[in-house]
């Protein structure tokens, strides 16, 4: 019953949620590849985005797009509109640098820098200068933690190495590391397809925690993740968005048939 | 004859490889599947013993009846010339040697004359009995392996015992070739330490080095070998190379690695790899002809007194030439940092700047340390150059502008000077113990380093 209740609270709220990031049109190339076809979609603030598809539908380059990480590789072209709190991202007065602050990542495979895990948090705060001294710092670097989870875990060894750590603890010091950053749009590009299933359980926790402040978008393969998790969902096939619309309505009832096969499992 | 003799052994192995793959084919009956081994283990079997045992009796018999017949004609020597020094019964044994093969000798005369016919029947009997015996082994131990061919026989496990012994021994002899490189050097440093009556500290403190200035009197004097000169001068010019290497070379491998294009890196690090491979010798003359007389000229431009060989040109090429070390190292550890590690800290927003001062280089530090480091054991044991263009003068300075001199060059000049072998080997065996520990503590060094922190990535 509780449930019931806080779930209905979540529908009504999602429309009433501002947008946070819009993309009209977006297209991308790899070199001669098409491989995003026409995209529009908006995020919504302290809201989870899944977006679901079967390998390489694109999904991922798409959440690349969203904080310019495609700038590193050469032969990608994005064209297209893509717009944080109404600015374009990709004007040209914009810093791709200062935009990656704003909207931090999360990999697929835990990355943790070969630092301490102190300095793997502190490295974000560090170089943009959120922080004043040792004590605001040991402040971000204790709360990034203790937001991600992982604080009990590390507390007494955060001089060690933090690729020391087991996959699941790597996974949510790389969260904590973004979290440090304050961003205020989180792309999570498939963050548990590397780990076991209880720490699964507990990013995915965490990701439900982690939308009280932030936007959230995660690319995931599995489904029933994104059932879990998020409150919307997009469904991209061979680079085209198939379907954007709310989980509930995705999993139960979608608009489109190949939605439909993919989630009953026909194809994918 | 012996050398044709071990060319026929060797024919001979193959023709009985060539013999026990056929009997193999034979024993099958034309089922090759009920062979144990494939014929080509028969064949192999064969021609490893065949080849080993012609080849051992051959050298064990021909080497072990030189020593013997050496020994026999040098008692005869020594009863026909009691009174004569040992060096004399030497020198009659090469001339009688000389005699007996048609060379010229130093002198002849009736002792040498009977020692040359003996020891002219006694080779001849050697030869002949070497060859003979080791080719009639060899075909003896062909034909017991080829007696041995049967479907059960295993030649494939026998045959890859064999060469594993092989590459055993190969490995024994590189490890005692060291070790019996590193005992001599050891000896030897002990025998000139004993020289110099064991007043290490004037070797290793004194600033004074002409060791062969006393030798007419065939003593050295422990006054003049104070080898801190060497040291200093060594130390210097390594120092001067490496701050010319180390920045240059680091910021090539971090260009090539992490700004440079494909095409730029295609014909970049081939083009930076040429640098390693010219001759040091050409190094040397380019930094006598070309920049040390630059320098020099640049110098008294600046109302500077340069010597005409100083240790700053040396270092300055020197480093040049490390410069493909560190760079070519350096770009490989670089480059073997994961794209992942950038593309979380491209995610954070930082700057690419920050990202290879902060992420990629603390990574790639091991790699890059040891890198350095053998680009240091490089300048520390490197010669031509310095002799070229440092100049040999002993001279204690801590001045770039000053000619110097180093451990290396010292012993090229002790070596090949016209002193007797004997009295500059002293010196230049402990120079070149001095120079190997270094290195060696610079590589363990290196190794370790390496070590430590390379399972931190995997």
């Amino acid at each position: 019953m509780d449930s019931m209740t806080n779930m209905r609270m979540s529908e009504a709220s999602i429309e009433a949620r501002d947008i946070k990031m819009s993309t009209k049109g977006v297209d991308v190339f790899y070199g001669d590849t098409h491989a995003i076809k026409d995209v529009t979609v908006d995020i919504l603030d302290n809201t989870v985005t899944a977006f679901i598809g079967p390998s390489g539908c694109g999904k991922s380059t798409f959440l690349r797009c969203l904080n310019r990480m495609n700038d590193t590789i050469e032969v990608c072209r994005v064209t297209g509109d893509i717009r944080l709190d109404g600015e374009d991202i990709y004007a040209s007065r914009v810093d791709p640098v200062q935009l990656r602050a704003r909207v931090g990542m999360v990999f697929q495979k835990p990355n943790p820098f070969p630092k301490s895990i102190y300095d793997n948090i502190a490295y974000g705060p560090k170089i943009h200068g959120l922080v004043g001294n040792k004590a605001e710092l040991d402040e971000v670097v204790e709360q990034s933690l203790r937001r991600a989870a992982i604080w009990n875990e590390v507390k007494d060894r955060l001089d060690q190495p933090g690729t020391g750590l087991s996959g699941g603890q790597q996974q949510r010091l790389c969260i904590a590391r973004a979290i440090a950053t304050a961003p205020e749009v989180l792309l999570m590009d498939e963050p548990c397809s590397a780990l076991d299933p209880i720490a699964t359980a507990q990013i995915e926790e965490l990701i439900d925690e982690l939308r009280a402040d932030f936007s959230v978008v995660i690319v995931t393969h599995s489904m029933q993740q994104a059932a879990r998790v998020s409150q919307k969902t997009a469904f991209f096939h061979l680079g085209d968005l198939v379907e954007y619309n709310d989980t509930n309505h995705i999993f139960t009832n979608p608009d489109d048939q190949r939605t439909q096969d993919y989630i009953t499992g026909r194809f994918g | 004859m012996l050398p044709l003799t071990a060319l026929l052994i060797f024919g001979l192995a193959i023709g009985f490889s060539i013999l026990a793959r056929g009997r193999a084919v034979q024993v099958s009956a034309g089922k090759l599947a009920s062979l144990h081994s494939r014929p080509a283990y028969h064949g192999l079997y064969s021609f490893l013993w065949v080849l080993i045992v012609g080849l051992v009796v051959l050298i064990v018999l021909s080497v072990g009846w030189r020593l013997w017949l050496d020994a026999q004609l040098m008692a005869d020597i020594r009863a026909a010339l009691p009174d004569a020094p040992i060096i004399e019964h030497d020198l009659i044994l090469n001339d009688a040697k000389a005699i007996s093969d048609g060379t010229l000798a130093s002198r002849t005369g009736e002792v040498r004359t009977s020692i040359a016919a003996a020891y002219g029947s006694g080779n001849t009997l050697r030869v002949w009995v070497s060859v003979a015996l080791a080719i009639a082994s060899a075909v003896g131990v062909g034909f017991v392996t080829l007696a041995k061919i049967s479907p059960d026989w295993r030649a494939r496990n026998r045959s890859e015992n064999i060469i594993q012994v092989i590459l055993w021994f190969s490995a024994t002899i590189a490890i005692l070739t060291t070790v019996g490189i590193v005992l001599s050097l050891i000896f030897e440093t002990l025998t000139f330490f004993n020289q110099i009556g064991w007043r290490v500290d004037k070797f290793l403190y004194g600033t004074r080095w002409s060791p062969l200035s006393g030798v007419q009197e065939g003593v050295i004097d422990g006054d003049k070998v104070g080898a801190l000169p060497l040291f200093t001068g060594t130390l210097l010019i390594t120092v001067i190379a490496m701050l010319v290497a180390v920045p240059i070379g680091l910021f090539a491998a971090i260009y090539l690695s992490d700004f440079a294009g494909p095409r730029v890196r295609a014909w970049a690090k081939p083009m930076l790899e040429i640098l390693a491979g010219i001759p040091t010798v050409v190094y040397g003359f380019f930094a006598a002809i070309t920049v040390a007389p630059f320098i020099r000229g640049s110098g008294e431009a600046l109302g500077l007194s340069v010597a005409s060989e100083s240790a700053l040109a040396a270092g300055v090429v020197m480093g040049i030439m490390i410069i493909p070390f560190i760079s070519s190292l350096s770009d490989d550890v670089i480059n073997a940092v994961p794209q992942s590690l950038r593309d979380g800290s491209y995610g954070l927003g930082a700057t690419k700047a920050e990202t290879i001062r902060q992420v990629v280089l603390p990574a790639a530090l091991p790699g890059i340390v040891s890198a350095v480091l053998l680009g240091v054991s490089r300048a520390v044991g490197e010669t031509m150059i310095v002799v070229m263009a440092a100049g040999q003068g002993a001279n204690f300075t801590a001045n770039p502008l000053e000619a110097v001199t180093t451990v290396t060059v010292q012993i090229v000049m002790l070596i090949t000077g016209d002193t007797d072998a004997k009295t500059a080997a002293g010196p230049a065996f402990t120079l070149g113990f001095t120079l190997f520990c270094v290195t060696l503590i610079l590589n363990m060094i290196a190794l370790s380093v390496v070590r430590k922190y390379r399972e931190m990535y995997d």
